[in-house]
C-alpha cells in the first residue's frame, strides 16, 4: 500500500492530493498525517484535492467530511477541490449528503475561496 | 484461423469473473474488475462510475453484515435487444436480512452506518433485485445498461 502522502505547502495553504483507488487503512492514515501536519506547520487553510479519485463511495465521502471537520477543528479552513463531474452525479444519486462542505472547481479556485472564509473570518472576529 | 477460433469460445462460452470478498482490500479489485467489465460493454463514463460505485457499496455491506465478513461477486457481461450491459451477482452466506422494506430505506441502518449501501446503490443501476430473509443467504443482483 502506498505508503506516501503528497502534501503540499504553499504560504499558509496545505494541499493534500488523494489519487487512486484508496483502500481502508490509506485512508485511515491519511487523517492521520493530514491532521498531524496541519497541527505542526499552523497552516491557516487546507484545499483536499480529489480530482485523482475516479470513485468515491460513501465510505470514502465520509472519511473526507470527517478529515474537513478535524481540519477545522484545529482552526484551518478546508475545501474540497477537484471533484470529477462522474463522481459529483453519482454522489448525489447515492445520497451522500455533502451540501455542508465548501467546494472549488480546481485547486487554484479553491485558494481564492479559502481567501474567502479567512477574510469571512476575520470580520466575524 | 486462430482469430476464429478464439472468436467461437468466446462466444459459446461467456466469461463469468469471480471475486471473493473477505477483507477490505478486496474491495478495491471489485471495483477493478466492474470498472474493467463496464468498458467492455460500452458504458460511458457516468455509468461506469455509477456501477463501480454500486459495487464498492454492495461490496462493503458484505464486509459489515455477512457472516464471517465473507461474500462472493460475479460479473458477466449481458445483452439484450442489442444492447449490452454488466450484471453483478453479490452472494452472502447470511445471516440474511430481517426486514428488506426496511434495509431499502435511506437512512436505516444497523450498524450506525449512513444506511445509503443498499438504496444508495439500487439508485445507481437499471435493475436491481434483492432475496433474503432472516437466517438465510442474501444475494443481490444488479444489472447495468449501455445507453
Amino acid at each position: 500500500v502506498n505508503e506516501s502522502l503528497p502534501i503540499m505547502r504553499i504560504g499558509d495553504t496545505l494541499l493534500v492530493s488523494l489519487q487512486g483507488d484508496l483502500d481502508d487503512s490509506t485512508v485511515m492514515r491519511i487523517e492521520t498525517r493530514l491532521t498531524e501536519e496541519v497541527a505542526r506547520t499552523h497552516a491557516t487553510g487546507t484545499l483536499i484535492d480529489v480530482s485523482g479519485l475516479e470513485v468515491v463511495d460513501s465510505f470514502i465521502a465520509r472519511v473526507i467530511a470527517r478529515v474537513v471537520g478535524m481540519v477545522r477543528l484545529l482552526g484551518s479552513e478546508a475545501a474540497v477541490v477537484g471533484i470529477q463531474p462522474a463522481v459529483a452525479i453519482t454522489l448525489v444519486e447515492l445520497g451522500v449528503p455533502m451540501g455542508h462542505l465548501d467546494t472549488a472547481l480546481n485547486a487554484e479556485q479553491g485558494m481564492a475561496l479559502l481567501a474567502r472564509l479567512r477574510a469571512a473570518d476575520d470580520t466575524a472576529d | 484461423m486462430t482469430q476464429l477460433t478464439e472468436f467461437t469460445a468466446k462466444a459459446a462460452q461467456p466469461e463469468e469473473v469471480v471475486v471473493s470478498i473477505a477483507t477490505e482490500s478486496d474491495l478495491i479489485q471489485v471495483r477493478q474488475v466492474l470498472r474493467a467489465q463496464a468498458d467492455e460493454a460500452g458504458l460511458g463514463l457516468v455509468d461506469q462510475t455509477k456501477l463501480v460505485t454500486a459495487g464498492s457499496e454492495l461490496g462493503r455491506n458484505i464486509l459489515t453484515h455477512a457472516k464471517d465478513s465473507r461474500g462472493v461477486m460475479r460479473v458477466e457481461q449481458v445483452r439484450t435487444q442489442g444492447r449490452s450491459g454488466v450484471r453483478a451477482e453479490f452472494t452472502d452466506e447470511g445471516p440474511g436480512i430481517d426486514d428488506v422494506d426496511a434495509a431499502l430505506t435511506d437512512g436505516y441502518s444497523t450498524k450506525g452506518s449512513l444506511g445509503l449501501g443498499l438504496p444508495g446503490s439500487k439508485r445507481l443501476v437499471d435493475e436491481f433485485s434483492i432475496a433474503s430473509a432472516g437466517g438465510s443467504p442474501t444475494t443481490v443482483v444488479i444489472i447495468k445498461w449501455q445507453r
